[in-house]
C-alpha cells in the first residue's frame, strides 16, 4: 500500500480556538477514507488542510505535518495542489454556463484550449462521474437544468477533468435524495480505482456502505481509526459507539 | 371604540400621504417642465432646437440650437467614464476581493469621504491645480477643458462606482470563489472569470449610477470646462454642458422670453438623458435578483 498523506501532529488555531488538536493519520492511495463526526468536530477543517482551502481564512494558524507523496503541501504552489487534490462541495455549484463549458472550467482555466482535446476530456470525466448518458445529447444546455443530483454529478466530473489524484468530498450528499445520493456513491465505488477518495459525511450510513477505513473526529481530536467494518461493529473507544449508534452529534 | 377606529383612520390617511407625496413632487415638477418647456415650439421646432448647431439665446434673432450643448455633456461623461470606469472597478475588486481587513476599511472610508466633498470644493481644487496642470501638459490656450472637467468628474463618479460595484461583488456567494479556487484556479483567474461574471449586472447598475451622477453634475463643470457652447472638435477645448447652461443663464433670461422656455426645454433633455441612464441601472440592478 502506498502512502498518498503523511499527517503528523497536525494542529490548527482560527484565532485562539483549536480547531485540531495532535491529529496523525495515513490516507493511502486508492482508499476511501471516510470522515465522520458531530458538528464542530473539525472534520471539514481536517480536509480543506489537504488542498489548503484554510488558508483563506483569517487567523489561520498551524503546525505539523502535511506531506502530499513525500512532499510538505506547504511546499506545493497553490494552483498545482488544488490541480492535484480536488475537491466536491456540499451543494452543487455548476456555473450559469452549458455543461460542456461547466466541465472544461479549469480545464481551461489550465491553459487546454484545444477543441478536440477538449471535447475528449469532456466525454471522458462525464463517463467517469456517470452521467455521461444522461448528458450527452444536450451537451449546450444550461447546468442550471439538470436536477441537483445530476449537477453534483457534473460537479464531480468538473473536478474530474482537471485531472487530480486525490478527490476530497465535503458532505457531498447532503442536500441530495435517496436516489441521487446513491448515484454519487455509486460513483465513489468506481473512481477509487484511480482516484484516493476522502469523504466527509454527517451520515452515518453512508460512511458505512462507501468507506474502506474510517476515521472519528469529536472536539478537534481524532477519536479513531480503522476499518470501517470494525468501526462499525467494534469500535474500540465508547465515544465512537455512541456515535454510531446515535447518542449524540 | 369608535374613537379607536377614527385614529386608525386618521394615522392611515396621513401615512398614505407622506407616501404617494414624492410622487406628486416628482409629477408636478415633470409637468412644470413640459408645460414651460414645450412652450418653446411656439418658436422654434424640435428639429431647429435638437439638431440646431448654434447656441446664441441673446443675438437678435436668437439661435436656440442645443446639439453643442449636448455634445459637451456627452464628451465631458465619456471622458469621465473611461477615467472612472476601469479605475473604479479595479479598486472595487481590490476592497472586495484582494485586500487584508485593515486596509479595507481605511480605503472604505476614504471612499465615503471622497463622496462628501461638496462638487463646488471639488471645482475650485480643480480650478487651481487641474486646470494650469492641463494646460501646460498639452500646450493650450487655455486648461478650461472637456478634459479638466472628464478628470474632476471622474472623482465624483468614483464613490458611487466603487462602493455599489463592491456590494455587488461581496453578495457573489463565497462558495463561487471557493469552487474556483478548489480547481485550482488562481486568485486573478477566479477574479476575472467568476467573480467578475457574477457580479457583472451589479457593476453595469454601478457605473450606470456613476455616469448619470456625473451627467447631472452642475457646479464643478461650470467652474472647470470653460463654457464656450460650441461644437466641440476634440476633448481639449472649452465645452459648456446642459447643466452649466441652465446654471449659468436662468438667472438673466427675462421670464416668458424664448430663451427662457429654451432653458426648459434643456432640463427636459437632461431629465430625459439621466431617466434613461437610471431606468438602465436599474434594470441591471434588478436583472438577478
Amino acid at each position: 500500500m502506498v502512502t498518498k498523506f503523511d499527517i503528523e501532529n497536525l494542529n490548527i488555531w482560527f484565532k485562539e480556538v483549536r480547531a485540531l488538536k495532535d491529529v496523525s493519520l495515513k490516507i493511502q492511495a486508492n482508499e476511501i477514507l471516510s470522515v465522520i463526526g458531530p458538528s464542530n468536530s473539525g472534520k471539514t477543517t481536517f480536509i480543506r488542510m489537504l488542498n489548503r482551502m484554510n488558508e483563506l481564512q483569517y487567523n489561520f494558524r498551524m503546525n505539523g505535518k502535511v506531506e502530499l507523496d513525500g512532499f510538505d503541501v506547504r511546499k506545493i504552489d497553490l494552483e498545482p495542489l488544488r490541480k492535484r487534490v480536488g475537491m466536491v462541495f456540499a451543494l452543487p455549484l455548476p456555473l450559469p454556463l452549458s455543461i460542456f463549458d461547466n466541465v472544461v472550467y479549469g480545464a481551461r482555466m489550465h491553459g487546454i484550449n484545444n477543441k478536440n482535446k477538449l471535447k475528449e476530456i469532456v466525454e471522458r470525466s462525464l463517463k467517469q462521474a456517470y452521467i455521461w448518458d444522461e448528458v450527452k445529447d444536450r451537451l449546450g444546455v444550461s447546468a442550471y437544468k439538470l436536477s441537483g443530483g445530476q449537477q453534483q454529478r457534473l460537479c464531480i466530473a468538473r473536478t474530474l477533468a482537471v485531472g487530480p489524484e486525490v478527490i476530497l468530498y465535503d458532505e457531498p450528499c447532503s442536500g441530495l435524495d435517496p436516489i441521487s445520493t446513491a448515484k454519487v456513491e455509486e460513483t465513489m465505488l468506481k473512481l477509487k480505482e484511480k482516484y484516493t477518495i476522502v469523504l466527509v459525511t454527517n451520515n452515518v450510513k453512508q460512511a458505512a456502505r462507501v468507506g474502506d477505513r474510517t476515521a472519528f473526529f469529536l472536539n478537534g481530536e481524532l477519536v479513531e481509526l480503522d476499518k470501517t467494518d470494525q468501526i462499525f461493529t467494534a469500535p474500540r473507544d465508547k465515544r465512537t459507539d455512541g456515535y454510531i449508534r446515535g447518542k449524540f452529534g | 371604540m369608535l374613537v379607536r377606529k377614527l385614529k386608525e383612520l386618521i394615522i392611515e390617511k396621513i401615512i398614505f400621504l407622506c407616501g404617494v407625496l414624492s410622487i406628486i413632487f416628482v409629477g408636478l415638477i415633470f409637468l412644470f417642465l413640459l408645460k414651460e418647456g414645450l412652450a418653446l415650439f411656439k418658436f422654434i421646432s424640435p428639429g431647429g432646437f435638437l439638431f440646431g448647431k448654434s447656441w446664441y439665446p441673446i443675438s437678435e434673432p436668437a439661435q436656440l440650437g442645443v446639439l453643442p450643448l449636448i455634445l459637451g455633456s456627452l464628451i465631458v461623461t465619456l471622458g469621465a467614464a473611461v477615467i472612472s470606469i476601469p479605475i473604479g472597478v479595479g479598486c472595487a475588486v481590490y476592497i472586495a476581493e484582494v485586500a487584508p481587513a485593515k486596509t479595507k476599511e481605511v480605503l472604505k472610508t476614504g471612499i465615503e469621504l471622497l463622496a462628501a466633498i461638496p462638487s463646488v470644493v471639488l471645482g475650485f481644487i480643480g480650478m487651481v491645480t487641474l486646470v494650469p496642470w492641463v494646460k501646460n501638459i498639452f500646450h493650450l490656450p487655455t486648461g478650461l477643458t472637456a478634459l479638466s472637467g472628464s478628470i474632476m468628474l471622474a472623482f465624483m463618479a468614483m464613490p458611487t462606482i466603487v462602493s455599489i460595484a463592491e456590494d455587488a461583488l461581496y453578495s457573489v456567494p463565497k462558495s463561487y470563489k471557493e469552487g474556483a479556487l478548489a480547481l485550482g484556479a488562481t486568485r486573478w483567474q477566479s477574479i476575472y472569470r467568476v467573480m467578475l461574471p457574477a457580479a457583472s449586472s451589479g457593476i453595469l447598475a454601478a457605473v450606470m449610477l456613476g455616469l448619470g451622477r456625473v451627467i447631472g453634475e452642475t457646479m464643478a463643470v461650470m467652474m472647470i470646462t470653460g463654457n464656450a457652447a460650441v461644437i466641440p472638435q476634440s476633448i481639449l477645448v472649452p465645452v459648456r454642458t446642459l447643466t452649466a447652461t441652465i446654471a449659468a443663464e436662468m438667472g438673466e433670461a427675462v421670464v416668458g422670453s424664448e430663451h427662457y422656455f429654451a432653458l426648459f426645454a434643456v432640463g427636459i433633455v437632461l431629465f430625459v438623458i439621466s431617466f434613461a441612464i437610471n431606468v438602465t441601472a436599474d434594470l441591471f440592478l434588478h436583472k438577478k435578483r
